[in-house]
């Protein structure tokens, strides 16, 4: 038994518990997929932001930042900056208008089986491309941690997924998310802690050496201050600077599409506190984000590029872990290590929970039932299973890429996909009178498969670097104009829906005041 | 949710306090919202192509596109206290607007 084993496991027990607390007060669908709704403003914001910071935030910008200094940074700044959107935009009205999920909004004057067809499909495409790079982040650390084979760790981590999921729905995983989050900051703000300590607390000495970084000694010294490391001409060729431009649009729209964040909001008991949620959230991920500097330029300055090689490659997932070994032991190591884990496990579940929701209640529910819940609790248990045969695929799917396939791509994908198809409907159906069903239907499935299929033609993907005929591996720029375009052309081209405009009102309405949302369940 | 009457949502709509709440709005949402958008947008524009001006040293080894990267963090914080505080007011008078039928 080894330390980082005993932490796990004792993390693992507490919210095993908590799931058994939460099973015990599932009754209902308000509370297997809202919580009941009885979620308070900072309590939100912490699941929000424990959402939010999920492998790829932690493990993967930090690595980022190791490797490519200033340009890694930029991550970090636009993962905060998209909350503007979500709060400005989309927050409010989503809780106002909306019951279980992101395609209840839109089906409110619209046609609903096309729609929350489509809208659940985008949903399981944008979890899926997610949980798959959590899963896989999971599998390399465990792997490193307590050295079982990849195929076993994925495995593992599923089944644990699975339980907190089936059981404990929306409760246990908003509690299981509001723990982890306070962890991680524990163990960022304490990792920052050293970082500065190494450097005598003197942030001058701090910046001096990060703009002499040497890897421990093991490198010439590099301006890690300097941007254009990754994204630069000099490195990236003429298409770098627009890449860039490119990620950072899809990351600042692409958070307020991401369907597991927007679901968050629906398990407070209003849109008063929806807005506050996101303000703590937003507080906690900046100050995050903000400590992402100091470890990740500061573990430049520490670690020996050959403590994370293993076989020849780099292993950028780990800087945070093996900073956290160099500065504070293998206590330290084991502590970060288990919080790492915890935070991947917490986000598959929430990625579970908010596509079986979707599965459950806008494809089962609404488009081949009809809206009509035939026995008291199908939905649910259509839910759980969903649940079940997600977790299923995304671990049949980790095990089939690899310990080697890139998590941040994935990220960076689910991203793009959110941005271009989901967001684009979501504006349009509250701000556009005229907006109709075939405006949506176009919007979701031209925005999906736009952004898809630039991926696949990136550098990043099935051509490789050299044949790839898109030439930006981010295709933000592209795609989400090409998700509002859609969405306007095929709504200005389509006949006109008087039903719906004549719903835009009581739309606007509930949107703008929160009359008629739905509140709170007493328990 | 107990309502004896179904709600006239289009009398609500149509009513002057509802329009002035939801002009109220976009006077600071369009804005606001486009301001953060340029101001977040020029710092990929910036690096990217005004590359050696973003390198300049203003403080130690701390240069012009660090400065302006922390500066976005500030951006969003200061937003999103703003916002709170003006949307504190929308609720008044959504509450207003609404008053007689809930």
């Amino acid at each position: 038994m080894n330390t980082p084993l005993i932490m796990f496991l004792a993390f693992v027990g507490l919210t095993l518990l908590i799931t058994f607390w939460a099973a015990k007060k599932n009754t209902g669908a308000s509370a297997y997929f809202a919580a009941g709704r009885s979620i308070t403003g900072w309590q939100n914001g912490l699941a929000v932001a424990g959402d939010y910071m999920s492998a790829a935030s932690f493990l993967g910008i930090s690595g980022m930042i190791y490797v490519a200094g200033y340009d890694g940074f930029m991550y970090s700044v636009g993962f905060l900056v998209a909350y503007i959107t979500v709060l400005l935009i989309v927050a409010e009205p989503l809780r106002n208008a909306g019951k279980y999920t992101m395609a209840d909004l839109l089906a409110y004057r619209l046609k609903p089986r096309p729609v929350r067809a489509l809208a659940s499909l985008s949903t399981l495409v944008v979890s899926t491309f997610y949980m798959i790079a959590q899963m896989v982040g999971a599998g390399a650390i465990i792997k490193q941690l307590i050295n079982i084979d990849f195929e076993p760790a994925v495995i593992g981590v599923g089944l644990l997924m699975l339980v907190y999921v089936v059981f404990g729905g929306m409760l246990a995983t908003t509690w299981v998310q509001i723990i982890k989050a306070l962890l991680l900051m524990v163990g960022a703000i304490l990792l920052s802690y050293l970082v500065m300590k190494f450097h005598h607390f003197s942030v001058t000495e701090f910046f001096n050496s990060v703009a002499h970084a040497d890897y421990g000694g093991s490198e010439a010294p590099k301006n890690l201050m300097d941007p254009g490391l990754k994204f630069g001409v000099a490195v990236a060729g003429p298409w770098g600077p627009i890449d860039l431009i490119s990620l950072c649009i899809g990351l600042v729209l692409g958070t307020a599409g991401l369907p597991h964040i927007l679901v968050r909001f629906y398990t407070v008991p209003d849109a008063k506190t929806a807005r506050s949620s996101v303000v703590w959230a937003m507080a906690i991920i900046g100050l995050f984000y903000i400590m992402t500097t100091l470890f990740g330029f500061g573990a430049a300055t520490i670690i020996k590029k050959a403590l994370l090689t293993t076989g020849g490659k780099l292993d950028v997932n780990m800087v945070a872990p093996i900073l956290a070994r160099e500065l504070g032991g293998e206590f330290f190591f084991a502590f970060i290590s288990a919080v790492a884990f915890a935070t991947i496990l917490a986000v598959v579940a929430g990625l579970t929970m908010s596509a079986s929701a979707s599965f459950a209640h806008d494809f089962y529910s609404n488009v081949i039932h009809h809206g009509k819940e035939n026995r008291p609790g199908a939905e649910i248990r259509v839910a759980r299973i969903t649940a079940f045969c997600v977790g299923a695929a995304s671990i049949g799917f980790a095990i089939y890429l690899g310990p080697t396939v890139n998590a941040a791509f994935l990220v960076g994908l689910a991203f793009s996909v959110a941005a271009s198809a989901n967001l684009p409907v979501i504006v349009l159906s509250v701000f556009w009178k005229r907006f109709n069903t075939a405006g949506a239907v176009a919007g979701l499935s031209v925005g999906l498969v736009a952004s898809i299929v630039l991926i696949l033609l990136s550098p990043s993907g099935i051509y490789g670097k050299e044949g790839a005929p898109f030439p930006l591996s981010n295709p933000g720029i592209v795609s989400i104009p090409i998700g509002f375009l859609a969405a306007w052309l095929g709504t200005i081209f389509s006949a006109r829906d008087p039903e719906g405009e004549a719903k835009f009102a009581e739309l606007k309405v509930r949107a703008h005041t929160g009359l008629g949302a739905e509140k709170a369940t007493s328990h | 949710m107990s309502e004896k009457s179904p709600v006239n949502w289009e009398a609500i709509e149509a009513k002057p306090e509802f329009r002035a709440l939801l002009a109220q709005k976009k006077a600071f949402i369009i804005p606001a919202f486009v301001f953060c958008m340029i101001y977040y947008l020029a710092l990929p524009v910036l690096v990217g192509y005004f590359p050696e001006m973003m390198k300049k040293k203003v403080w130690g080894e701390v240069n012009v596109a660090y400065v302006f990267a922390l500066s976005q963090f500030i951006l969003a914080w200061v937003m999103a206290f703003l916002y709170v505080r003006v949307a504190a007011r929308w609720d008044k008078s959504a509450a207003a607007v609404i008053h007689g039928h809930d």
